[in-house]
C-alpha cells in the first residue's frame, strides 16, 4: 500500500531531468466515460436487437461490457491504479442505480395498477354490502387516521418528555443510561412483536380474541415512542448551552427555560422527527392485523370492536379468497389502496422536510 | 410566544379529526342503526350483530349478510372470518348469536358440552348451510383434462409421484400429452378446513400413502409448495409451472379442474355432484333431532357424486334468553336456507346449494328457534 | 402535548416571579419528564412480561394445538431457521450494496446532489412493508422466474440452487424484498460513519497522490469498520422481524432446507404468525405468541450486539 502511494514521486530514470519532467501522466479525455458507455451499450444493442432480448438483458450485457471496457482502456493509458479507481467508481455508482431500481419499480407499478381504482366512490364509500366491483376504502382511511392520531397523541408527549429527561435532567446518570439503552432496544422491536404485546394485554383485559382499535394505537406507540425520543434527543443536544445558561442566569426557573427557550429552539427538528415517526407507523400492518382486525364497514369508535385500516385492507384484499370473477376487483382495490397509502406516507415525509427547513433554528448555524 | 407555534401545529390536526369524525359516514352506509332494545316484533328487526367463524365461509356469508339487508333493512350483520375454532369459541362465550364452522361440534375438547351449556342446557342446533366442492386444480402445459384415481391423487400430494408422465397418471389419461416435468404440488400453508376435508378424504381412501390422517395444517414432511389462503393456492398454481393444487371450486376461475375417480367413473366438481354427497352420507353418531351433521361417505360408488367437499355448518341455539337475538338468529338462518338465499350465495360466492330435501329439513329445525 | 403547553403563570417577567412557583413548577416538570422515562421502561417490561405470560400455556401444547408438531420447540425451530436464513440472504445482498450507496452519498456524489440522493434512499425506507409485499407477490415473483431458471441450469450443482424451479415465490425472493427494506437502514448508518471519518487523513492521502479508491481504502474503511459491522447488525435486526413482505411473497412450507429456489421453502416466525393468526383460537394463539417471544429475544440480542459494537466503535474513534 505504501509503495503504491509513493509511486507518483518516483521519477522515471530514463527521463532526462534537465530537459523535461512530465508532471502529469497521460489521462483519458473527459468524455471517456460517456464514450465507453455509449460504445458498450451500443455493442450490446446489436445482438439484443437481432436476438430480441428483453430490455433487462441488454442493460446487463451493456453493463458488463462497460465494466470491462473503461478500466481496460484506462489501464492501457493511465496505468493500473487509475484503472482500479475507475472500476470501483463504476461499481459504487452501480450499487446506487441498483438500489434505486426497486423504488422506481414499486412506485411505477403502484401508480400503473392503482390509478385506475381511484374515483370519488373509492374515497367516500366503504366495503359494506359490496360483493364484487365497487365500494371504496373510506372506512380504512378513517381507521388509519383515527388509530394513527391516537398513537401520536400517546407517543409524542411521552417521547418528547423522555428526551427532555435524558438531555436536561438525566445528565448521564444510571437511570438515563438505562433509558438510552432501552430506547435503543425498543427501536429494534419487530412490529409484529408490538402487536403481540397489545394482543396479550387485551386478552388479559377482555378475554380471548380481542379486536379493539385502541390496542392498535398502543402497539403503534411502542414502535413510535423510541423514534420520537431519538430524534428529539438529537435536536435538544443541538441547542447551544449558552441559551440555557443565559436563561438560568436571568433567574428563569429551569422548567420555563426548557419550555420557553430550549423546546422552541429545537421545535423544527422535533416536528420533523415526530412527522417522520407518524409516517413510519402509518404504514404498519402486522400489529393492526393482530389487534385492530378487519371490518368491511366504518367504525369510528376506537374502544369497541374491529376497525379497518389501509395496510390491513391491502393485505386482506390481496390474500382474500372469493368468487374467481371478483378477484380482479379485489386486487385492483389493493393496488388502489396501496397508491393512497404511499401518497399519504410520501406527503408526510415531504411535510417533515418542509417543516424541518422552515422552522430550523436561526441561531447562527 | 413560542409555545403558540406548537399549539398552531397541533390544533388544525385535532380540529380536522373532530370534523371528520362528527361530519361524515361512508356514502354507502345507511343511517345510524340503533342498538336493538329487545322485544322487537319479527319482520321489523333492527340492530347490529357480529357473527363469525370459518374463513372458508367468508364469501358465502358476505353474500348472505348483504342479501339479508333486503329482507331486514335495519339489521346490519357482519361476518368475521376468525376461523372455525374462533367462531366456536366466540359462540360458546356468547359473543356470536350464530357461528359458522367447517366441522360439527364434538366433545373431543369439551366444545359440545360447553356449547350446550351456553344454550341453556339444550344441544345447539347444527345445520349445513351449503356444500362447497374442493376442486383439484392444475396448470400443466398441453393438458386440458385430467382423470385421477384417489390413489394417484394421494400419491401426488404425498410426494410419491413426482413426474407428470408417471405411469400411474398416464394409465387413466391415455389421451393426454403428459410432459416429462416435475409435479409442483401446491397446498395451503395456513391452517384450514379445506386442508382438513381434503386430507380426511385422502386418509380414508389411501391410508397407506397418506399416513398423516386428517390434519388442518399441512404436514411439512409431505413437501410441496405452500401457499397462503385459497387465493394463494389459486395464484400459485396459475403462476407456477406444471402445478397442481386443491381449492374451493368457486375460486378455481379459468384453471382446469381434475375429475376424481368414484366407482368406475371420473366425476368433476359440479355443484350438483357435490350436493349429492350429503344425500348418500350417513348422519354423525351424536346427531339429535336438531342436528343435521354428516360423516361423509368417501367410499361411495354412487354415480354422479363428487366426494371431496367442504361441509359448512351453522351453529345456533334452540332457544335464546333475549327475544331480539332469537328473532334475528331465526330470521338470518331462515334467509340463508331459503331458495332466495341459496341462489344468491350460489351466484355471488359460487357455493353449491343444498339439495331440496336437506333444505326443508334444515328449515324445519330453524323454525323451532324460540326465546325464553 | 398538554404538558408542554402548560402555562399556569401569566406571562410576566420571570425575574419578578416568586421563587417558590418556579421551584414547584420545576419539580412537577421534572416529575413529568422522569415519569415519561419510566413509562418507556414499563412499556418495554410490559412487552416482555405479557409475552411471557401468554406464552406459558404454549409450553405444554402438542399435536393439534401445536399445528401438528410434537411440542413447541419442534414447532418453532424450523421457523427460527427460516427467519435467520431469510435475514442472512437479505444481508448478503444488502450489505455490499448499502456500503456502495453510502459511499456514493458520502464521497462520490457532488455535495448538492448527495443530499437529494440521500432523500431518495430515505424514500426507499418510507414505502410501507405491505406495499413491498404486494409488489413482490404480484410483480417481482414473475421477474425473478427466468433468473432462477438460469441459476438452476448453470449453478444447479450448488445445494442452494438445486431447484426444481416451479415458482417465483421462494425464500430467495423473500430475501431480495427484505434486502430492499434493510438497505436504507444500513445505508443511513454507514453514511453517518463514513462522514465522521477524520477529514485530515483523507486530505492527506489525496495530497500524497492517492486515487479516490485508495484514499477510501486507507483513510475511511479502517475507521468505519466497527460502524459498518454495527450497521449490518441493525439491518439484520430489521430483516429478522419483518412480517408482511415475507407473508405476502413467500410460499412457505415450514421445512428446513438450504435450497433457495425450490417450491418448498422454510417459513419465518413473523410471517407464520401473520398467516395463521386469523384462524387461530385457544392454545394456538399462545403457540403463536411463544413464537413471537422467541423472535423478540433474537432481535433483542442482535440489536444489543449492534449497539454494543457501535458504542465500542465510537469510544475507539
Amino acid at each position: 500500500m505504501t509503495d503504491t502511494l509513493h509511486e507518483p514521486f518516483h521519477t522515471d530514470p530514463s527521463t532526462d531531468l534537465s530537459t523535461h519532467v512530465p508532471l502529469t501522466k497521460p489521462q483519458l479525455p473527459s468524455i471517456a466515460t460517456t464514450l465507453a458507455a455509449a460504445v458498450s451499450w451500443g455493442l450490446a444493442g446489436l445482438p439484443a436487437l437481432l436476438l430480441s432480448w428483453p430490455i433487462a438483458g441488454w442493460v446487463v450485457v451493456g453493463w458488463i461490457l462497460f465494466v470491462l471496457a473503461l478500466p481496460t482502456w484506462s489501464g492501457l493509458i493511465e496505468g493500473g491504479r487509475k484503472a482500479v479507481d475507475r472500476l470501483v467508481t463504476i461499481l459504487v455508482w452501480s450499487t446506487f442505480a441498483l438500489a434505486m431500481l426497486p423504488l422506481v419499480a414499486v412506485i411505477y407499478t403502484v401508480v400503473e395498477r392503482g390509478a385506475g381504482a381511484l374515483s370519488v366512490e373509492f374515497f367516500t364509500a366503504s366495503q359494506q354490502g359490496v360483493l364484487g366491483e365497487g365500494g371504496g376504502i373510506y372506512h380504512a382511511i378513517m381507521g388509519t387516521l383515527i388509530i394513527t392520531v391516537i398513537a401520536s397523541v400517546i407517543s409524542i408527549p411521552i417521547g418528547i418528555m423522555a428526551a427532555v429527561y435524558l438531555v436536561e435532567y438525566g445528565k448521564n446518570n444510571r437511570l438515563s443510561r438505562t433509558l438510552t439503552f432501552l430506547v435503543d432496544v425498543m427501536t429494534g422491536i419487530p412490529s409484529i412483536v408490538a402487536g403481540l404485546f397489545a394482543l396479550a394485554l387485551f386478552t388479559l383485559l377482555l378475554g380471548p380474541l380481542p379486536r379493539i382499535a385502541i390496542g392498535g394505537s398502543i402497539a403503534l406507540s411502542v414502535l413510535m415512542i423510541p423514534i420520537v425520543v431519538r430524534s428529539t434527543e438529537e435536536m435538544l443536544k443541538l441547542v447551544p448551552e449558552e441559551l440555557r445558561e443565559g436563561a438560568l442566569a436571568l433567574g428563569v426557573p429551569k422548567w420555563r427555560t426548557i419550555t420557553k427557550v430550549v423546546l422552541p429552539t429545537a421545535l423544527g427538528g422535533i416536528v420533523t422527527g415526530a412527522t417522520l415517526a407518524v409516517a413510519r407507523v402509518a404504514g404498519e400492518t402486522a400489529p393492526l392485523l393482530l389487534i385492530a382486525g378487519t371490518l368491511r364497514g366504518t367504525n369510528f369508535n376506537p374502544f369497541d370492536g374491529a376497525m379497518q385500516t389501509l395496510p390491513v385492507l391491502i393485505f386482506g384484499e390481496a390474500t382474500r379468497g372469493g368468487l374467481a370473477e371478483y378477484v380482479p376487483f379485489q386486487i385492483e382495490r389493493a393496488w388502489g389502496a396501496a397508491l393512497v397509502l404511499i401518497m399519504i406516507v410520501m406527503l408526510l415525509n415531504l411535510l417533515a422536510r418542509v417543516v424541518g427547513s422552515l422552522f430550523s433554528p436561526k441561531t447562527g448555524r | 410566544m413560542k409555545t403558540h407555534t406548537i399549539r398552531r401545529a397541533v390544533l388544525p390536526g385535532v380540529a380536522a379529526l373532530a370534523l371528520a369524525l362528527s361530519a361524515c359516514s361512508a356514502s354507502n352506509e345507511g343511517g345510524d342503526a340503533e342498538e336493538s332494545t329487545g322485544g322487537v316484533e319479527a319482520g321489523s328487526l333492527s340492530g347490529q350483530y357480529t357473527i363469525g367463524g370459518a374463513s372458508s365461509q367468508e364469501a358465502a356469508q358476505l353474500a348472505w349478510t348483504t342479501g339479508f339487508t333486503e329482507v331486514q333493512p335495519d339489521v346490519t350483520m357482519t361476518y368475521e372470518p376468525v376461523g372455525s375454532g374462533g367462531g366456536r369459541e366466540n359462540f360458546i362465550a356468547g359473543g356470536y348469536i350464530v357461528a359458522g364452522s367447517d366441522s360439527y361440534l364434538t366433545d373431543d375438547e369439551g366444545e359440545l358440552t360447553d356449547a350446550t351449556e351456553r344454550c341453556g342446557g339444550d344441544a345447539p342446533i347444527q345445520i349445513p348451510n351449503y356444500v362447497s366442492p374442493i376442486a383439484v386444480i392444475f396448470n400443466v402445459d398441453g393438458v386440458d383434462e385430467l382423470n385421477l384415481t384417489p390413489e394417484t391423487l394421494g400419491a401426488i400430494f404425498a410426494g410419491d409421484i413426482t413426474e407428470w408422465n408417471d405411469p400411474a397418471i398416464a394409465e387413466t389419461n391415455a389421451d393426454a400429452d403428459l410432459p416429462d416435468a416435475p409435479i409442483n404440488a401446491v397446498h395451503r400453508s395456513d391452517e384450514s378446513g379445506t386442508t382438513g376435508n381434503f386430507t380426511n378424504y385422502l386418509s380414508v381412501r389411501t391410508p397407506d400413502t397418506w399416513t398423516a390422517g386428517e390434519v388442518e395444517t399441512w404436514p411439512s414432511e409431505f413437501g410441496g409448495e405452500g401457499a397462503q389462503g385459497t387465493s394463494g393456492v389459486v395464484s400459485a398454481v396459475t403462476d407456477g409451472q406444471n402445478a397442481i393444487g386443491y381449492a374451493d371450486a368457486s375460486q378455481a376461475g379459468d384453471l382446469a379442474v381434475a375429475n376424481i375417480g368414484v366407482g368406475d367413473e371420473f366425476v368433476g366438481p359440479t355443484p350438483e355432484a357435490a350436493a349429492n354427497i350429503l344425500e348418500v352420507s350417513p348422519q354423525a353418531d351424536n346427531a339429535g333431532e336438531q342436528q343435521l351433521i354428516f360423516d361423509l361417505d368417501y367410499n361411495t360408488e354412487e354415480s354422479g357424486t363428487y366426494p371431496i367437499v367442504l361441509t359448512s355448518y351453522m351453529l345456533a341455539c334452540p332457544s335464546y334468553e333475549d327475544q331480539a337475538e332469537a328473532d334475528v338468529a331465526k330470521a338470518y338462518l331462515s334467509y340463508i336456507l331459503s331458495d332466495e338465499g341459496q341462489d344468491f350465495a350460489a351466484s355471488e360466492a359460487g357455493s353449491a346449494p343444498l339439495a331440496d330435501s336437506l333444505q326443508e329439513e334444515a328449515l324445519a329445525i330453524v323454525e323451532t328457534i324460540s326465546a325464553g | 402535548m398538554s404538558t408542554i403547553q402548560a402555562d399556569p403563570a401569566p406571562p410576566s417577567d420571570p425575574l419578578q416571579e416568586e421563587g417558590s412557583t418556579g421551584r414547584a413548577g420545576d419539580s412537577i416538570f421534572r416529575g413529568l419528564a422522569t415519569g415519561a422515562g419510566m413509562i418507556i421502561m414499563l412499556a418495554l417490561a410490559g412487552v416482555a412480561i405479557f409475552l411471557v405470560l401468554q406464552s406459558i400455556p404454549a409450553l405444554g401444547a402438542s399435536g393439534e394445538q401445536a399445528y401438528g408438531a410434537d411440542n413447541i420447540v419442534v414447532y418453532i425451530w424450523p421457523l427460527l431457521f427460516g427467519t435467520v436464513l431469510a435475514a442472512v440472504i437479505a444481508l448478503v445482498i444488502a450489505a455490499p450494496l448499502s456500503i456502495g450507496v453510502a459511499l456514493v452519498i458520502s464521497h462520490y456524489a457532488p455535495r448538492r446532489i448527495a443530499r437529494l440522493l440521500g432523500y431518495l434512499i430515505d424514500l426507499l425506507a418510507a414505502v410501507p412493508s405491505v406495499v413491498y409485499g404486494l409488489w413482490g407477490r404480484e410483480t417481482l415473483q414473475g421477474w425473478v422466474f427466468p433468473i432462477y431458471d438460469w441459476l438452476h441450469d448453470n449453478l444447479g450443482f450448488l445445494p442452494f440452487f438445486e431447484g426444481p424451479v416451479t415458482t417465483g415465490r421462494t425464500i430467495l425472493t423473500a430475501g431480495v424484498v427484505l434486502a430492499v427494506m434493510a438497505l436504507p437502514i444500513i445505508t443511513a448508518l454507514c453514511r453517518e460513519v463514513f462522514l465522521q471519518t477524520p477529514v485530515m487523513h483523507q486530505e492527506a492521502a489525496l495530497a500524497l497522490g492517492a486515487t479516490r479508491w485508495e484514499m477510501i481504502r486507507m483513510a475511511v474503511f479502517p475507521y468505519a469498520r466497527s460502524g459498518i459491522t454495527s450497521a449490518v447488525m441493525l439491518g439484520l435486526g430489521r430483516a429478522l422481524g419483518e412480517t408482511m413482505a415475507v407473508a405476502l411473497v413467500l410460499s412457505a412450507s415450514g421445512i428446513v432446507t438450504f435450497n433457495l429456489i425450490s417450491s418448498q421453502n422454510p417459513s419465518t416466525i413473523a410471517a407464520n404468525i401473520a398467516l395463521n393468526y386469523a384462524n387461530a383460537s385457544g392454545t394456538k394463539v399462545n403457540v403463536l405468541i411463544a413464537g413471537g417471544l422467541v423472535l423478540f429475544l433474537v432481535t433483542f440480542a442482535v440489536n444489543f450486539l449492534g449497539r454494543y459494537l457501535a458504542a465500542r466503535g465510537r469510544a475507539k474513534a
